[in-house]
């Protein structure tokens, strides 16, 4: 069975819907900026800049949907909807349509407005939909209460490499046989003053306050850490039967999904990179392809110190002196990490690469850092001729490793 | 002092429309909430919850039930203020 990518979705640091985002990405442009929120200053945060949606979700979604909805969610919804409506909004069963839409935190905004509201006003204040906005399934639901999906609606958990943990289980799902389409990929919204604050005090966030849209810096010799964002990012994912019997536009296959972990360290990346390998590599034997197939990869790169190292060492276990062919591009540099919303919106630019043919830049990487010899796409490049394979690689706390696979489409 | 009648419905009016949206001039003493104004159970416990804020007034859970009509609560939070 092959699985096919027939609608995208985004809302992002860069854009509020793909095509601005992937038009931004092209251009280079930073997605960060200074946080103007009085709470900044009131608590004295040592971080004062992040990705923050480029369209707040208020604009698009109804008061209502905005009062009953996490921000989270909020941005779920964008996402899901423009997948759907891309995908040509088809007329399907719904018990044979599954949603798998994840969150790193859930509800956070909700949970602490509540916790807030219940110490100063007391317990008959705390808002009665309390509950269902600050559940990490509420992304999930929200989204398959929207569509209508019966074929069962999930959430992966496993902080940055959620969504594309969702992408992974929607293979899963389709090859079950038990539905026909998946909208999978995952959100975020955590701009918050206490996440902003307990990634400081790990010393996971980059400090570069005086030129935040430089903050982000992947690969480069003065990356001091991530930069949180928030946003969210969907695709439609159908069996190619299904596809072609609708007369969907198809953007690229999906040919693997993997996940292992590292049984390590709660936080820090095995320095070997073994996990994150074997995950690669899983990925592209579930496609049938070998490590020389590989043109493209949008890599997890966070712009730590550690991580990025990690995820070379890992890159070069597996492709060894192909590695020096890989367009590599780290696309965190102009979005910001959004936790468990990232793998969703890279694997939205990795299917966007392969259709395009374009690999998308990587800003702000001025001086490469020499322990990281990888080919650094840092203007858009174009991609080879032909069939073409490209891996999308998350990574997060937990020692969670997850890849996806895309192949164009011809 | 306490409120008159229209002065009521007027604050309750603006709660319910920064709760839904609905427009403040749709909120009539003959609507009744659920019916007419599309007022779901959730936004009428966050609606009273706000009126007793507002008000100065206990409006007991089990008083919510009968309150049908925006003529219902208008008159339960005239009398009790």
């Amino acid at each position: 069975m092959k699985i096919v990518v027939t609608g995208l979705g985004a809302t992002t640091p860069l854009g509020g819907d793909v095509k601005s985002t992937w038009e931004a990405l092209l251009a280079g442009e930073s997605g960060i900026s200074t946080l103007q929120q009085p709470w900044v200053t009131q608590y004295e945060i040592p971080v004062t800049f992040a990705g923050q949606a480029k369209v707040p979700a208020s604009e698009v979604l109804t008061l209502q949907e905005c009062k009953r909805l996490d921000p989270s969610s909020q941005f779920a919804l964008i996402a899901a909807r423009e997948a759907w409506a891309d995908a040509g909004a088809p007329d399907v069963v719904p018990e044979r349509l599954a949603v798998e839409f994840s969150t790193g935190i859930g509800g956070v905004w909700t949970l602490l407005d509540a916790f807030d509201t219940l110490k100063e006003r007391g317990a008959r204040r705390v808002l009665p939909m309390t509950v269902p906005m600050l559940m990490p399934n509420g992304p999930a639901a929200a989204i398959g209460m929207d569509l209508a999906a019966r074929g069962g609606v999930r959430t992966a958990v496993s902080a940055c490499a959620s969504s594309t943990e969702a992408i992974a289980n929607a293979i899963t799902r389709l090859k079950s046989g038990e539905v026909d389409m998946v909208v999978a990929g995952g959100c975020e919204a955590a701009i918050h003053p206490l996440p902003i604050s307990a990634f400081a005090a790990m010393h996971a966030t980059s400090r570069r306050n005086d030129e935040p849209e430089k903050a982000s810096r992947p690969y480069d010799v003065n990356r001091d850490g991530f930069v949180m964002g928030e946003g969210g990012g969907a695709m439609v994912l159908e069996t190619e039967e299904h596809a072609l019997a609708r007369g969907a536009k198809i953007y690229a296959y999906l040919v693997g999904g993997s996940v292992t972990s590292d049984a390590y360290h709660i936080t820090a990346p095995d320095p070997e990179g073994s996990g994150a390998a074997r995950a690669v590599l899983s990925a592209l034997e579930q496609a049938h392809a070998k490590p020389e197939d590989v043109v493209h990869i949008n890599a997890h790169a966070t712009s730590t110190p550690v991580g990025d190292i990690a995820e070379y060492t890992a890159l070069k276990r597996v492709f060894g002196d192909h590695l020096s062919n890989i367009a590599i591009s780290a696309t965190k540099a102009s979005t910001g990490h959004l936790l468990g919303g990232a793998g969703a919106i890279e694997a939205v630019f990795t299917v966007l690469a392969l259709k395009e043919r374009t690999a998308p830049p990587t800003i702000n990487l001025d001086n490469q850092d020499p322990e990281i010899p990888l080919d650094v796409v840092t203007s858009p490049r174009q991609l080879p001729e032909g069939p073409i394979l490209a891996i999308s690689n998350s990574f997060g706390f937990g020692g969670h490793n997850a890849v996806v696979a895309f192949r164009s489409y011809e | 002092m306490a409120l008159s009648k229209d002065e009521v419905l007027a604050g309750l009016a603006e709660l319910v429309n920064e709760e839904t949206g609905l427009a403040a001039d749709a909120v009539q003493l003959d609507k009744s909430f659920s019916e007419d104004l599309d007022i779901d159970s959730i936004s009428m416990m966050t609606i009273v919850v706000n009126a007793e804020d507002k008000f100065g007034v206990k409006i007991p859970d089990e008083e919510v039930k009968n309150l049908i009509t925006v003529a219902d609560a208008v008159n339960y939070i005239a009398d009790n203020q």
